[in-house]
């Protein structure tokens, strides 16, 4: 079982290298998702489908409960949020409000030019959390070694250009010192151990080695903004950020608020007929003796 | 007699069935003069609460099937489309997924109180046996469906589970793959877990739930005291400590039922998930041969045996660790089964049972936890140690109950129900 878990384990990593992409357990910031501040999930929907829905699919999602749960009129949505998807594909002659979020590029082409399609981002939020999408997407810095010119401190060695360049600026990673952060453990060899938050990546040398725990040093960083490349604040790119990862939120369980509400109406009726039922049975059992 | 009664027709209606199916009778048999004994206290509402649960997933179970599509390209995709486009799809998935796990913490509970009351005692061994067998069959049906979602979780516990049988001497290969049809899980086994699923193991569950029943209304219930009510009858033939079922635990039972489906609705509307533990995260992403998740576990009911599982390291007679694994495993779950021909204690209830009884139980409950945890973490070198421990006591209070049941001080149950 184990040997098979390994072998599996094994080949997904060397897959997830040919595509780009590796782990990182950088602390993330925290994020605390809204479902009920609708002009957030909205302004996140306009992004989404602006900025990620050329290549991220939400396949599993539809643009009409989507407008409906966000307060969008269908019009409006169609107007301005309604992508072809595979509308053309499908050999129709445009978007319907009912269709879901495909995305427009065909699969082989994405397989040619990415290494592998972009993955469905339906349940992004499901799988990684909230606060993971919120931190990824402010985490891209420039990275010449990679193909798309771009990494990610979230997400390393990503396999994805920064599509919100024009919206973030050109952010670049400042070395600001050296720092003790990994610490090699004798039994099971690295643990990675960061501090206070601080990304911190090209471990350099092992210097130090006291007591039984060797430590290393590597070298701190943090993200600094080319000046004139941004269109956005850093708080108006934090909120920008915020409203997608928001959406997909929504999007990874659309009828979260929907149970929630119809929950409490069920939960008040069975609170009302546990009391009926505890006078019902009281009333009985009184000749029990 | 001038005027006919309003109700003189559905009267009549009833003899005339009366006449040509035993309903009158049946009712009376099972309900208005089955004879219950009259303290039963919290612990005997599980019986009651596994039936309606099993209710609850027949029915949502059935409403599912209507729009999921059991292949390999649909699966994921049809689970996504009913917990957003089916009209209270959601509802009815998450009333299935919080099912299952209350189905199984309910079992366990009503386990309990048999174990803990002497409830599988003569002469209700059949009784216990058939509940044994409809556990066995639960088991199947929970990993079964747990299969169908077809996210990466169900793939890949579905493939360490069935690699199990790949452990068996000599023809464990050639079994693992007449187990999935092909050499991998694919949508051939995904389709014949979804057909024992959804028609083969149901039936069973029905079948053996219903003989269950019958053979409880035939030797009648224990009850906490572990005393026999009817060796107490009134001139009747009626037990003197009894109470009908109906109505005094038809209305008993309803108010259980109501509180339970408060916790139950409280869940399923507000934490379908449970933190991961109900429904696991690798879950929301397709099934992906490529991609083993970080950390493979069974849902939280399957864990303790799991743990046991992991904790057999040791080769022996030249057969793989991962065989014994097997062994442990099965043999844990069967374990309670042969409890009748164990006890041999000269009373039923742990309330007159000696301190060892007690002890042995309290600690069979800590080492059930403790494993049941430590199967949803990745194992250590310690955390298998402990679990190691755990097994140990898992398989002591049964191997050792013939044992301290024996030696230990008894104390003399009452004549009559406390």
């Amino acid at each position: 079982m184990t040997r098979v878990a390994l072998l599996g384990a094994g080949v997904a990593c060397v897959l997830a290298w040919g595509a780009g992409g590796a782990e990182s357990s950088v602390e993330l910031e925290p994020m605390e998702p809204n479902l009920r501040d609708l002009p957030s999930l909205q302004r996140g929907m306009t992004l989404y489908v602006n900025y990620c829905l050329g290549c991220h699919s939400l396949k599993f999602q539809r643009y009409e409960r989507t407008a409906d749960d966000l307060g969008i009129p269908h019009d409006v949505a169609l107007a301005n949020l309604v992508f072809p998807g595979r509308a053309r594909a499908e050999g129709r002659d445009g978007p319907a409000i009912g269709d879901l979020m495909h995305t427009a590029m065909p699969p082989e082409r994405a397989q040619q030019w990415f290494g592998k399609p972009p993955p469905d981002l339906t349940m992004v939020d499901r799988v990684r959390g909230t606060a993971w999408v919120y931190n990824m997407l402010k985490n891209f810095y420039v990275d010449p070694k990679r193909d798309f010119g771009f990494n990610n401190r979230v997400y390393e060695n990503i396999g994805m250009p920064h599509v919100l360049v024009g919206l973030q600026g050109v952010p670049r990673l400042k070395e600001t010192g050296l720092k003790a952060v990994d610490i090699l453990d004798g039994k099971d060899g690295l643990l990675r151990k960061r501090d206070g938050g601080e990304f911190v990546t090209s471990v350099t040398a092992s210097d130090e080695v006291g007591g039984e725990d060797p430590v290393i040093r590597g070298k701190r960083y943090v993200l600094e903004v080319d000046p004139g490349t941004a269109a956005m604040s850093p708080e108006e790119f934090d909120q920008a950020a915020y409203d997608i990862a928001n959406f997909l939120h929504y999007v990874g369980d659309p009828g979260r608020l929907d149970r929630q509400r119809l929950g409490l109406w069920v939960l008040g009726f069975l609170v009302g007929l546990f009391v009926l039922a505890t006078l019902l049975n009281r009333e009985y059992w009184k000749d029990v003796h | 007699m001038a005027e006919p009664s309003p109700a003189r027709p559905l009267v009549r209606l009833l003899a005339w069935v009366d006449e040509r199916f035993p309903l009158s009778e049946t009712f009376e048999y099972h309900a208005s003069k089955y004879h219950a004994p009259k303290n039963f206290n919290f612990w005997y509402y599980f019986g009651v609460l596994a039936l309606v649960i099993l209710v609850m997933q027949l029915l949502t179970g059935l409403w599912l099937t209507m729009s999921y599509v059991p292949s390999g390209e649909g699966a994921f995709a049809s689970v996504e489309y009913i917990m957003r486009d089916v009209e209270y799809g959601d509802i009815i998935r998450l009333a299935h997924s919080t099912g299952a796990s209350a189905f199984f913490a309910v079992i366990y509970l009503h386990m309990f109180r048999a174990l803990a009351y002497g409830s599988y005692r003569k002469p209700r061994e059949l009784l216990w046996l058939i509940g044994m067998a409809i556990f066995l069959v639960m088991m199947a049906e929970g990993f079964f469906g747990y299969l169908l979602p077809w996210g990466n979780m169900s793939y890949w516990a579905g493939q360490v589970i069935v690699s199990l049988v790949g452990a068996v001497p000599f023809v464990g290969e050639e079994l693992m793959t007449w187990v999935r049809g092909d050499f991998g899980i694919s949508d051939i086994t995904l389709n014949r877990f979804f057909a024992l699923h959804v028609v083969a193991l149901p039936i069973a569950l029905i079948g053996l739930v219903f003989v269950h029943i019958v053979a409880l209304h035939h030797v009648g219930s224990n009850n906490p005291d572990g005393v026999e009510i009817k060796a107490n009858k009134d001139d009747n033939g009626i037990p003197l400590d009894s109470i009908p079922f109906h109505p005094y635990y038809t209305v008993h039972d309803f108010q259980a039922t109501v509180a339970f489906l408060i916790v139950f609705c409280a869940i399923l509307f507000f934490v379908p998930e449970m933190f991961g533990y109900f429904l696991e995260k690798p879950n929301f992403e397709q099934a992906d041969p490529l991609k083993t998740p970080d950390l493979i576990v069974p849902v939280w009911y399957y864990t303790p045996f799991y743990s046991m599982l992991r904790a057999t390291t040791f080769p022996l007679f030249g057969v793989a660790a991962k065989f014994w694994g097997l062994v442990v495993m099965g043999a844990a779950v069967m374990m309670p089964a042969v409890l009748p021909w164990l006890d041999r204690s000269p009373v039923k209830s742990i309330r007159y049972k000696g301190l060892i009884s007690k002890f042995m139980l309290a600690l069979l409950v800590v080492s059930f936890f403790i494993l049941g945890y430590l199967g949803t973490i990745h194992a250590t070198p310690l955390t298998t140690g402990i679990a190691q421990i755990g097994t140990l006591i898992y398989f002591a209070y049964f191997i050792l109950m013939p044992w301290y049941t024996r030696i230990e001080k008894t104390k003399t149950p009452p004549e009559r129900l406390t």
